[in-house]
């Protein structure tokens, strides 16, 4: 049996663990967050994802209580946040830097938090020790900060802020320090963690793979709005708009006039050029721009025309980026327009076909694409 | 690998020479026997035997460090919290007076500080003496331990603060707990310094000090005017070697501290 | 978050409105009353007390009489440019003797830096009267130079140095000399050496290479290191009145003899009024310079 999908937002009885209400932020003249609303509920993996300046960082800072909204409310519990300094929030950060206090030992560095909160000496053991085991950490206890790897400080970082069991747990770009590697096999264990202790994250992060990894939804932000509030497969299938086409993943946009025809509509991108057909719930006028977004592994290429395709469009090869698993080629249609097209390498390199210049045949089918209206 | 050429070597040598042969000159000749400073007649003790018995040196070395050790206690903890507001608080009202403050009496001539001060006490009717002294010392250090201060407080991760915020200490208890634990070298650094400077003035006390309190530079001026003594030679030998002492055990120690963490760190990174 | 502030910035705040403007401003309001024997020697020209009438009476009783003094008796102006004077040519003197070592700590192995830089450090801990009075043993008329040079035999009869000016260069030098080689260091410690064999590579010799590329590298830290030595040298006391003679004439001993000697508060307070208008001058270019470096590693 398949187990309940988890997806509390969309049962309208659920009640969310933290609300943004309208809530704006403003450092002088520069706004930060823009009249953002949005529900996160409890033990949600919520990625905040968006380029550097975006309002992210923002967010997550006033979720901790270093900042506070300039409109608006932010509610924890059906509690408003406004007046509670950081140190009497239930919710614990994870910072980038780690900022692990130099001149304390890993283990003084998971307690203290329990220590600030009066727990019993016998408590504060037992409750380190699990935090230590939890994170495999439990040979480099006695060290200082500076004798530990990247690695094993981000753990210790994870462990020191999940120590008092907040209700929410903040992680800011948690594996930004880590080398490509480390931060797979961290994004896993994560997710481990996430699921053992049941607390709520918000991870910010600038980097799409790692929020479509770890996240059970993903809010694509963008100067100060939250743009699309989706899971990763919806964001990266269903975008809702060129922004977070082109944000998430390699995407292949084409900008046309659209006449509805059938289930969908046509859509005339070239003078002299057969229009593209998509299917679409989006509603559109007669004659309306709009763009049509097509991500590279639903292209086929072929150098005969597919018989039955649904669009197909001839081009030449311009350029190909092999990836070992995955070939790219870049495409040149009739006009110039750059498209690109990937396969898997499912052969080995000799038994290819398809080398530069050579005019090849593109094909998609009417449900591959998505049309966008802005 | 730097080019080393006789130039370099040479400029060093002479540099280094220049820098060090009056005081080791000092050095030898506080050993001399001889009452004329500038004659051997053979080693002796009999100077440092002199100035030991010497009630008035005595009695100046203790005032000295007496106002040393209140005026740099009291300017490291005035001289932090400056560099706190300076550093953390951003905008306030009378912000450049403030700064302005802070930073004038490291450039203001001492004359013109010890007659300042001067005035003010007569001005206020309040008796020169220890007290005196101990007020204008704390006052030009502060700004120093100030700046010492400062400089370190502006490299600090702010997020360590957060941080501890974030763990539930209050704002208080973020400062007693990690930031002066972390910042604590510079805060030595910048108490020692004052310590040094209060230790070595001579015009701001000679403007501040009454006949009640006369420190150890206002004996000493007061004696040398008149020419070189060899009990002063015996005395600045042992002001000498207390400093290099304390100078060499400080480099020794943060040396030894800096490669033990260089240490921990590459073993660290080899670890990963 | 502002409350915790304000008690943080009140203590240090009173402190140095108390005991650094307020007494800055007695000195002011002292360098525009009249003498008087009494003590303390001036007649208070303003009693805080009385209200705005009293004020008024400040006002027109104000007088710039010790200002005027000051330029009638040539013993003052003489003081100043003097001061100026020995402090632009000790200043000088200081930075050839300075930059050659800091070229030298600059260029050595990595590993020697540490050390050098300690024993730069040392002497600026150690007391700085105690530095001046090491060179009045080798100075004086029968001291330990003379004795040298009268042993090599290139002079026949002692030389007289101490109680001259070059004396005070001497003393100034020396006892500054870690203020301008610090600075200088660590800006010629952060050249790149590539960029000298860039020069080299581009046709320079090496001393041209030095004129051109080193020399303007490290020239925030020589302007640095310049006002280090030249700011509080115009103000200098010690070092005149131990190692100068009567013919040294520095503002500073002007100051502590006028307020010592002669009891003429007044006189002396105005004298401090201008020693201080003299000094904004390099203060500012100093703080300026200060600013641009800072800028720059930005």
């Amino acid at each position: 049996m398949a187990q309940t999908e988890f997806a509390p937002w969309n049962d309208p009885e659920a009640k969310p663990l933290i609300q943004f209400k309208n809530v704006t932020k403003r450092f002088g003249a520069f706004t930060a967050i823009d009249d953002l609303t949005q529900d996160i509920y409890a033990q949600e993996f919520f990625a905040l994802l968006g380029p550097s300046g975006c309002g992210k960082t923002t967010m997550m800072r006033m979720l901790a209580g270093f900042e506070n909204p300039t409109e608006g409310q932010i509610l924890l519990s059906g509690q408003n946040m406004a007046e509670v300094p950081p140190n009497k929030r239930a919710v614990n950060m994870m910072f980038q830097s780690y900022a692990l206090f130099p001149h304390l030992s890993v283990w003084d560095n998971i307690a203290f938090g329990l220590r600030r909160a009066r727990m019993p000496k016998p408590e504060i053991d037992a409750r380190v020790d699990e935090m230590l085991r939890l994170t495999r950490l439990e040979k480099f206890a006695k060290r200082k900060p500076h004798q530990i790897s990247g690695g094993q400080r981000q753990r210790v970082a994870l462990a020191r802020s999940l120590a008092k069991a907040p209700k929410l747990l903040l992680l800011d770009e948690p594996l930004g320090a880590l080398d490509a590697k480390l931060r797979q096999d961290t994004q896993f264990e994560l997710m481990d963690i996430q699921e053992k202790t049941g607390t709520t994250f918000v991870i910010v992060t600038h980097d799409q793979e790692e929020a479509m990894t770890v996240a059970s939804r993903v809010a694509v932000m963008d100067e100060g709005r939250i743009v699309q509030v989706a899971t990763p497969a919806e964001i990266y299938e269903a975008p809702n708009t060129v922004y977070v086409a082109d944000f998430i993943g390699d995407v292949n946009i084409i900008e046309g006039a659209a006449t509805p025809s059938g289930d969908g509509y046509d859509i005339a991108w070239a003078e002299g050029q057969a229009p593209f057909h998509a299917k679409t719930q989006t509603k559109l006028s007669n004659g309306q721009r709009c763009y049509l977004a097509i991500r590279p592994e639903k292209i086929g290429i072929a150098t005969e025309k597919p018989e039955g395709a649904d669009n197909t469009v001839q081009g030449k090869i311009i350029d190909i980026a092999y990836l070992g698993n995955l070939s790219t080629y870049h495409v040149e249609l009739p006009g110039g327009k750059m498209i690109k097209a990937q396969t898997a390498n499912t052969r080995r390199l000799s038994r290819r076909a398809l080398t530069w210049e050579d005019d090849v045949w593109l094909s998609w089918t009417n449900t591959g694409s998505v049309v966008l209206d802005r | 690998m730097r080019r080393f050429s006789w130039f370099n070597a040479t400029s060093l040598t002479l540099g280094f020479a220049f820098l060090y042969i009056p005081m080791i000159i000092l050095i030898i000749f506080s050993f001399n026997a001889s009452e004329l400073v500038t004659v051997w007649a053979g080693f002796s003790t009999r100077w440092y035997g002199e100035l030991l018995g010497n009630e008035a040196f005595l009695d100046a070395a203790w005032v000295t460090l007496q106002v040393a050790v209140m005026s740099s206690t009291i300017a490291t903890v005035l001289g932090t919290m400056a560099a706190t507001v300076m550093v953390r608080g951003g905008r306030f009202m009378g912000r450049t007076l403030f700064s302005g403050m802070i930073y004038a009496p490291l450039v203001m001539p001492e004359v013109i500080t010890g007659l300042s001060l001067l005035l003010l006490f007569i001005g206020i009717g309040l008796d020169r003496g220890v007290l005196t002294i101990v007020l204008a010392h704390t006052t030009f250090s502060m700004c120093y331990v100030s700046v010492v201060v400062s400089s370190r407080l502006v490299s600090f991760d702010r997020s360590l603060e957060e941080a501890a915020l974030d763990l539930g200490c209050s704002p208080f208890e973020a400062f007693r707990l990690v930031t002066l634990p972390i910042i604590a070298p510079a805060v030595i650094s910048g108490w020692l310094l004052a310590f040094t400077l209060s230790l070595d003035d001579l015009v701001i006390a000679s403007f501040t000090a009454g006949p009640s309190a006369t420190t150890l530079p206002i004996k000493i001026f007061s004696s040398i005017r008149l020419g070189v003594s060899p009990e002063i030679n015996a005395l600045s030998t042992i002001m000498i070697a207390i400093v290099t002492v304390g100078v060499l055990t400080a480099s020794i120690v943060s040396k030894r501290a800096s490669v033990a963490q260089q240490r921990d760190e590459q073993a660290a990174a080899r670890a990963t | 978050m502002k409350l915790r502030r304000f008690f943080l910035l009140l203590p240090p705040y009173l402190w140095l409105l108390a005991l650094f403007l307020v007494p800055f401003l007695i000195v002011l309001k002292i360098s525009l009353s009249d003498i008087a024997l009494a003590i303390p020697p001036y007649t208070p020209t303003l009693d805080i007390g009385a209200g705005w009438d009293s004020f008024r009476t400040f006002l027109s009783g104000l007088d710039f009489e010790n200002f005027v003094f000051l330029t009638q008796d040539d013993l003052y102006w003489k003081a100043y440019l003097s001061s100026l004077r020995i402090a632009f040519i000790a200043t000088a003197l200081t930075l050839l003797v300075g930059y050659p070592i800091a070229y030298g700590m600059a260029q050595s192995a990595a590993e020697w830096r540490p050390t050098l830089m300690m024993l730069v450090i040392l002497p600026f801990w150690t007391s700085f009267l105690i530095r001046v009075y090491s060179w009045m043993g080798i100075l004086s008329t029968e001291g330990f130079l003379n004795q040298l040079l009268l042993w090599i035999g290139v002079i026949d009869a002692p030389l007289t140095i101490l109680n001259t000016n070059v004396a005070v260069y001497i003393g100034i030098v020396y006892t500054y000399l870690p203020f301008m080689i610090l600075p200088i260091y660590a800006t010629l410690e952060k050249l790149d050496e590539s960029l000298l064999e860039a020069a080299e590579d581009l046709g320079c010799s090496r001393i041209t290479a030095f004129w051109l590329i080193t020399i303007p590298l490290s020239r925030s830290g020589i302007i640095a290191g310049c006002f280090l030595v030249f700011i509080p040298t115009i103000g200098e006391f010690v070092i005149p009145s131990l190692l100068g003679g009567s013919q040294t004439l520095m503002i500073g001993k002007v100051l502590w003899e006028e307020f010592f000697n002669n009891r003429d508060w007044p006189v002396a307070s105005a004298v401090a009024v201008i020693l201080l208008l003299i000094l904004i001058v390099p203060i500012l270019l100093f703080q300026r310079n200060q600013q641009k470096q800072q800028e720059a590693e930005q």
